[in-house]
């Protein structure tokens, strides 16, 4: 049986940029154990030699010339900030004071 | 008129006997009686839809060449980009987002003079599998006002059998098109990786993810299918090929000597025992029809499940990673001195539902450093068994077959606090998307003990989208000369409907 602790899921939110709650916390940890021994039955199959797929078609590098072409006016780009100053993104702070 | 196939409501339009306007607004007046009680739509844009339906009669009485479904109205899945319309994905982060630009989808839709009458409902980033995962509330299935449509395209799914739109689009990235459409009673198809554009679709899981179209008849999903398939230069991953030609095949729907594989892990146990009947009559009446019936095994699929439930999270915890508060979307917590980082995590904590988060989570620890190989490494081996499986079945059967999902439509809130159990219901739709091919449900009869819908998967090559509807079409014709009406003519009229 696989288990997650609160710790362990606060940690991942902290990764992922989630400000969990308390609530939440447990609430996941409490679910996670199922959930990965659900996802966990991947490790049944013997795949040795088995060459993993990314992608379901074959990719490859898709170049074009270098040419202008239209894309969005600065007004555009900016119509959906939720802040903006003299024709930019306004963001908060990136450095935290303690650094 | 309404209740008519799109295809019928075109010739009528060609006929001259109605215009767009009128069809539009018999459409909006349906919106207006019914979607008090079923919630398929987000937002209804009746002037934008009116304005496009007398653009297109002008254009019709100046003699103007159109294309087969100019005038029709369509519901549109909120996670297409549609310039200036309001688009959420179902999610609070993107309340009141109106996007700049049009998804290559909506740009074919407006070409074609496809009227946009609204945005319509879906789990949150088209995560889930019952439209209850929307941060603006569940659609109801007009089949059972208590019962879920199904999802992650519920309000697609659910606009069509309401009568509230002849044909819709939605998104299948675990079987978010035909899962819904077998929940509702109507057609859904989710074409070949890569023939429709993922420009402008909000990403989910970037290797999975594929619009495609609805309808009431294989017909008119097949008419859909072509206006919005095609080889587009701003989606890397879309292939340059020409579109199958899936409105012959949905015309001539033949199946005489054609091999259809039954998929031996995708039926028996587990499967409800209405669905399992009426699965087992279309096989016969297939076979009536001139059809090989073969049995073909697929051992892989017994884990496709978890690998889905590794792959879809981990590539979501990469692409959801662009909302962070910063360029569009909702921002919270921005009080003096808060970092940039504080701010994208309160955001990300009010804007993301409990699934969304549950399943970033889960990619996050499936991408982490000492657990990427055991979990996200393996899952991506299993993809590549899973292909292996239906390369060898092709060999066997021209199609493959299957029911579309294991129940009918169950209550709403049944499932919600389950995860495992939801997940459950994607079993046999999964495979498809991890092998990238391409795949229908069409009705098949209402189960015995409950008088639901029951769906039947047709899966095809890549590429090879026009026999889903061959087949499709022909099994269609055969149930419904069976039956005498439209399997929506059994649905309960709906309190106030047209």
């Amino acid at each position: 049986m696989s288990s997650l602790s609160r710790d362990d899921v606060a940690k991942l939110a902290g990764l992922a940029r989630i400000e969990m709650t308390e609530a939440e916390l447990v609430e996941l940890a409490s679910q996670f154990g199922m959930i990965l021994d659900a996802v966990a039955r991947v490790q049944e199959v013997d795949l040795t030699g088995v060459k993993a797929t990314s992608h379901p078609q074959p990719m490859e590098n898709i170049a074009r010339p270098d040419v202008v072409a239209p894309s969005l006016s600065p007004e555009d780009a900016l119509s959906g900030a939720p802040a903006q100053e003299e024709s930019r993104f306004r963001v908060p702070q990136i450095l935290g004071e303690a650094e | 008129m309404i209740r008519k196939s799109a295809a019928e409501m075109a010739d009528a339009l060609a006929q001259g006997e109605t215009s767009s306007a009128e069809l539009t607004q018999a459409h909006l007046d349906q919106i207006s009686a019914v979607d008090g009680q079923v919630k398929a739509f987000l937002h209804v844009d009746a002037q934008g839809a009116l304005a496009q339906a007398k653009n297109v009669d002008e254009k019709r009485k100046s003699g103007e060449k159109l294309s087969p479904l100019a005038g029709i109205p369509l519901a549109l899945k909120d996670v297409l980009a549609q310039r200036d319309v309001p688009t959420t994905a179902g999610s609070k982060i993107l309340e009141g987002w109106r996007p700049p630009y049009d998804s290559t989808v909506v740009s074919k839709l407006k070409e074609a003079g496809i009227v946009i009458l609204g945005k319509t409902n879906m789990d949150e980033f088209a995560m889930g599998s019952s439209t209850e995962n929307s941060g603006y509330g569940p659609t109801f299935n007009p089949w059972d006002l208590a019962r879920t449509p199904g999802g992650s395209s519920g309000g697609s799914a659910a606009a069509v059998s309401a009568f509230e739109a002849p044909i819709a689009i939605g998104s299948d990235t675990g079987g978010s098109i035909r899962q819904p459409a077998a929940l509702t009673g109507i057609v859904g198809v989710r074409p070949t990786y890569g023939a429709v554009s993922r420009f402008g679709l909000i990403a989910y899981s970037s290797s999975l993810d594929q619009a495609g179209p609805f309808g009431r008849t294989v017909l008119d999903t097949a008419l859909l299918h072509e206006v919005m398939a095609g080889h587009d230069p701003k989606d890397a991953t879309s292939i340059n090929a020409p579109v199958p030609a899936v409105v012959q095949a949905a015309k001539s729907g033949d199946v005489k000597g054609m091999k259809i594989g039954v998929i031996k892990q995708l039926q028996g146990e587990g499967y409800q025992k209405g669905v399992q009947t009426r699965f087992d009559e279309s096989l016969q009446v297939l076979a009536s029809l001139g059809a090989e019936i073969v049995e073909v095994d697929c051992p892989s699929f017994e884990f496709a499940l978890a690998a889905y439930y590794l792959i879809a999270p981990s590539e979501c915890s990469s692409n959801l990673a662009r909302f962070d508060a910063m360029r569009y979307g909702l921002r919270t917590g921005d009080v003096n001195g808060a970092s940039a980082e504080a701010v994208m995590s309160a955001t990300r904590d009010a804007g993301f539902g409990r699934e969304v988060k549950r399943r970033i989570i889960l990619g996050t620890y499936a991408l982490s450093s000492g657990y990427y190989d055991a979990y996200y490494g393996s899952a991506q081996k299993i993809r590549t068994l899973i292909i292996q499986d239906y390369a060898k079945a092709f060999t066997q059967a021209d199609v493959l077959v299957s029911p579309t999902a294991p129940t009918t439509a169950y209550k709403i809130g049944e499932k919600v606090d389950d995860p495992m159990a939801m997940y459950l219901g994607d079993v046999a739709t999964i495979p498809v998307n991890l092998a990238g091919i391409c795949g229908m449900s069409l009705p098949a009869g209402l189960a015995q003990e409950d008088n639901l819908p029951v769906g039947f998967q047709i899966m095809a090559p890549a590429m090879q989208d026009q026999r889903l509807y061959q087949a499709g079409a022909a099994l269609e014709a055969a149930l419904l000369s069976k039956w005498g009406a439209p399997i929506l003519s059994k649905a309960p009229v709906l309190a106030g409907s047209k």
